[in-house]
């Protein structure tokens, strides 16, 4: 026992503080700061500003029928975009999304037309499909440590291939055949392809779809472990797993939702369409991931929120169709898009400089 | 070596001390190999509840190495790792965790863009509700974190604003209450002052000291042996992967100490030739034969309680 001897460390404990003191250095920011530091605020403005524009410039949209038209073209880009905007919120993105989509239809498709099963069955299948293919990205991304651009590039590839290969070969055409016929069409069309009407106004119920899965994304995102995650993995990832948060387990299910995604949108086009062309989805993929940055999703993770890529498709949306109404050539879309894109982003540049300024 | 293996392995650990009197963690004689280099070799290092045991050494000396198997990021190839008395080999930090040691890495303890009570509970959320509407439990983490913050002495205005936003102190204070909150009886800290300023640096210290009073065993792995001395209760100095010296309090003094870690019995077998050179000033460096702080050819000479 040497605690004679022993001298005292120099440093005290610190005095126990005050219970309501504060610390008087962080002056409270102007509202419309802290508005517009969140990062679905400015996409809102610019969806607004949009919907302004078209509604003076084209006097068609001020119909209700063109309004569910608009909001159905946002939903077909919305339902994807959410999926791709959780992702990319966890740090990857995924470049397959857009033919992923075809692959599931078309394997819904051919599994009903050619076992002649009930629609359910190719279905069920496309579902697993889809999961398995998205569990393929993000156990290759995690495993091999590579950038989700190259394995996704990959996917992209090989499944674009393969829709086109696989169905000319089974039905020696580019096209499936058509499946309205088949035992359970009617009730599956109910769920994913049907209109419903509201005040004189068919509106697709892929809208109300849309909306319901933005609710329970946001809610995901914002209220559970799993939302913590996600944001924690794609800000950090070696932080993350170093506090003990399962990152593979995280990357991957973030893919198989976006597989999720791409299952719900094939079986709306097969349902709507009832048959589906193979060689179609390309550059889809990219439309997705441009709503979810416009949405205010930084590229890089981390950031961003699910209501927001809700306003980035409804833009999209309304300017694919605004331009049309208009009596604009629509070759104007892609240049519109990429303002809107260029915009968005250096809005999320600043936002992303504003809220770790020291 | 007495072993009432206490049955605390949870994420969450109660806020006690420990009810035995040896060594939380023990090294003896441990050791790192990657490949043909050895990074590490014959390290003994005793950790008790209370105690701030410092880890000294220069760039390269082997204390990333040193934390890397206590924190269970690698493994020891040579010798033993003790916790409680009994031998383990972690597989991944969170088998550290459990056995109540916790990391506070010097840039990777933190999600820079996340508020700071998401960071404080990452890993380890609260929640209430049943299964598939089983949600963060926010109020409770806010207050929890507010309330774990300032018994560590940490006043925060808005803890809904980014971690990135505090200052680099700040965020090393954080990261250390998170730890104490979440039941660590062992904190390790990597060099937790090195890109801070001298009041910064303070804050921290003091800190680690409030950490120590908790009953916590601290590993505080610095360069510097001025802040190093100001908290700690035994020092070890390592040197190209060996120990070089290992000493309590009582035993050196912070000149000793420095002299040490700035590569002292080098640089005094080098001052003759250093006095050639214009420019260098030698006045102030020790002789060789001045260097008389014990060296760790005893190990565990000192019975510590």
């Amino acid at each position: 026992m040497s605690m004679a001897q022993q001298a005292e460390p120099a440093v005290g404990t610190p005095p126990a503080p005050g219970r309501k003191e504060t610390d008087g250095r962080t002056a409270e920011r102007p509202l419309v700061l802290r508005l517009l530091a969140r990062p679905e605020v400015g996409v809102f403005l610019g969806a607004v500003a949009v919907l302004v524009f078209f509604l003076i410039a084209a006097p068609a949209v001020r119909q209700g029928g063109s309004m569910a038209t608009v909001l159905y073209q946002s939903s077909t880009i919305g339902i994807m975009a959410l999926p791709v905007a959780l992702l990319m919120i966890g740090g990857e993105f995924d470049l397959s999304s857009g033919v992923a989509v075809i692959t599931s239809a078309l394997t819904a498709s051919m599994l009903s037309y050619q076992l002649t099963m009930n629609v359910w069955a190719g279905v069920i299948v496309a579902l697993i499909v889809s999961l398995a293919i998205g569990a393929f990205n993000g156990w290759m991304v995690v495993r091999t440590g590579l950038p989700s651009f190259l394995v996704t590039l990959g996917t992209f590839l090989i499944l674009q291939g393969v829709n086109l290969a696989v169905t000319k070969l089974i039905t020696g055409n580019v096209a499936t055949d058509d499946i309205s016929n088949m035992d359970g069409f009617d009730q599956a069309r109910k769920i994913f392809a049907s209109s419903f009407d509201v005040g004189g106004v068919q509106v697709k119920i892929t809208v109300v779809w849309w909306l319901v899965f933005a609710a329970i994304a946001t809610w995901v995102l914002l209220r559970t472990k799993y939302g913590n995650w996600i944001f924690a993995v794609g800000g950090n990832k070696d932080s993350a797993r170093a506090v003990g948060v399962p990152v593979n387990f995280t990357k991957i299910t973030l893919f198989m939702t976006v597989g999720f995604g791409a299952w719900f949108v094939g079986m709306h086009q097969l349902f709507s369409f009832n048959t589906v062309q193979s060689g179609e989805g390309v550059g889809q993929e990219l439309i997705y991931i441009a709503a979810a940055v416009i949405g205010g999703c930084l590229l890089t993770g981390g950031y961003g929120s699910a209501i927001g890529p809700v306003f980035g498709a409804f833009m999209f949306g309304m300017v694919n169709q605004g331009i049309v109404y208009a009596g604009w050539n629509p070759d104007w879309f892609k240049a519109f898009l990429g303002v809107m894109l260029l915009g968005a982003v250096l809005i999320n540049l600043w936002v992303q400089r504003t809220a770790t300024r020291r | 070596m007495t072993s009432n293996g206490t049955g605390t392995h949870g994420a969450v650990l109660p806020d006690t001390a420990p009810d035995r009197n040896g060594p939380i963690v023990e090294l003896r004689g441990a050791g790192k190999s990657y490949g043909n280099i050895r990074a590490l070799h014959g390290v003994d290092l005793e950790v008790h509840p209370s105690q701030v045991t410092c880890v000294l050494g220069d760039n390269g000396a082997g204390k990333s190495t040193l934390i890397k198997i206590i924190s269970g990021l690698h493994q020891h190839t040579e010798g033993d790792v003790l916790v409680d008395g009994e031998p383990v080999r972690f597989t991944t930090p969170r088998e550290a965790l459990d056995k109540g040691i916790a990391t506070v890495y010097q840039d990777l303890a933190t999600v820079p863009l996340m508020p700071v009570w998401r960071n404080f509970f990452l890993g380890s959320e609260m929640t209430k509700g049943p299964w598939p509407i089983r949600r963060l439990d926010i109020a409770r983490m806010k207050e929890t974190a507010d309330q774990e913050l300032r018994n560590m002495g940490i006043v925060l205005d808005d803890l809904e604003q980014p971690i990135g936003t505090l200052s680099g102190g700040q965020r090393q204070c954080v990261a250390i209450a998170r730890a104490v909150y979440f039941g660590a009886r062992v904190l390790i800290l990597d060099e937790p002052t090195a890109a801070l300023g001298v009041k910064q640096s303070g804050v921290v210290l003091k800190y680690i000291a409030a950490a120590r009073d908790r009953g916590l065993g601290v590993i505080f792995i610095t360069h510097n042996p001025h802040h190093a001395y100001m908290v700690g209760d035994h020092f070890s100095v390592l040197r190209l992967g060996t120990l070089e010296l290992s000493a309590a309090r009582s035993e050196i003094t912070l000149e000793e100490l420095t002299n040490h870690m700035a590569g002292g019995a080098e640089l005094a077998a080098l001052k003759h030739e250093l006095a050639q050179v214009r420019g260098v000033d030698v006045e102030e460096l020790p002789e060789a034969e001045d260097l008389t702080a014990p060296v760790a050819t005893s190990p565990s000479s000192e019975g510590t309680s």
